[in-house]
């Protein structure tokens, strides 16, 4: 019962933000010019994350005769591991506000 | 022994700083040198940030908003109240 108004909007710890997003697509920015965009099915206290249905998302540049091309390199996958320490950002995908 | 204990008045500690300006609109700086600007939800040990109307700055330009962000502490260099 108490349980219940917890989970409302209440952020306590930054965490809590992240239990809001379970089940929902989120996105998510790794070290190394990464994106991944994907349903949260399970994260804990390190930012280890399962993700399922992902687009993973590679940013590349490409010094080509001086310009900087940025290009993207996209990969799908069913379901995800990822290891919380290349973990940036945790976003609920474009949600506007 | 009792130096560091009794020099620090209340609220004069880094921590102590960072609850105060909990609800402000603050600047979040990552190692990376993207910078986010929103407002501060909440922060804990780790330095992991809450954030509210968060907007992404990569070299100064402005990429994207996000209504709320989180950030994993281990990437920021600094907090700063707006």
């Amino acid at each position: 019962m108490a349980d219940t108004a917890e989970e409302g909007n209440t952020v306590a710890e930054p965490l809590d933000l992240v239990r809001l997003l379970l089940d929902e697509i989120v996105c998510v920015k790794l070290r190394g010019d990464r994106e991944l965009k994907g349903r949260l099915h399970a994260y804990d206290s390190h930012c280890n994350l399962v993700l399922g249905d992902v687009e993973e998302t590679i940013y590349v540049v490409e010094d080509e005769e001086g310009d900087d091309d940025i290009k993207t390199v996209s990969r799908k996958s069913e379901m995800l591991f990822v290891r919380g320490d290349s973990v940036v950002l945790i976003a609920p995908h474009s949600r506007p506000y | 022994m009792e130096n560091g204990t009794l020099t620090q008045g209340e609220g004069k500690d880094p921590s102590g700083f960072l609850s105060e300006i909990i609800g402000n609109a603050v600047t979040v700086k990552l190692n990376s040198g993207v910078v986010y600007k929103g407002e501060l939800q909440s922060v804990d040990g780790y330095m992991n940030i809450a954030l509210e109307k968060t907007e992404e700055y990569v070299n100064g330009v402005k990429r994207r908003n996000y209504g709320d962000a989180f950030v994993r502490g281990n990437n920021v260099m600094y907090i700063s109240a707006e």
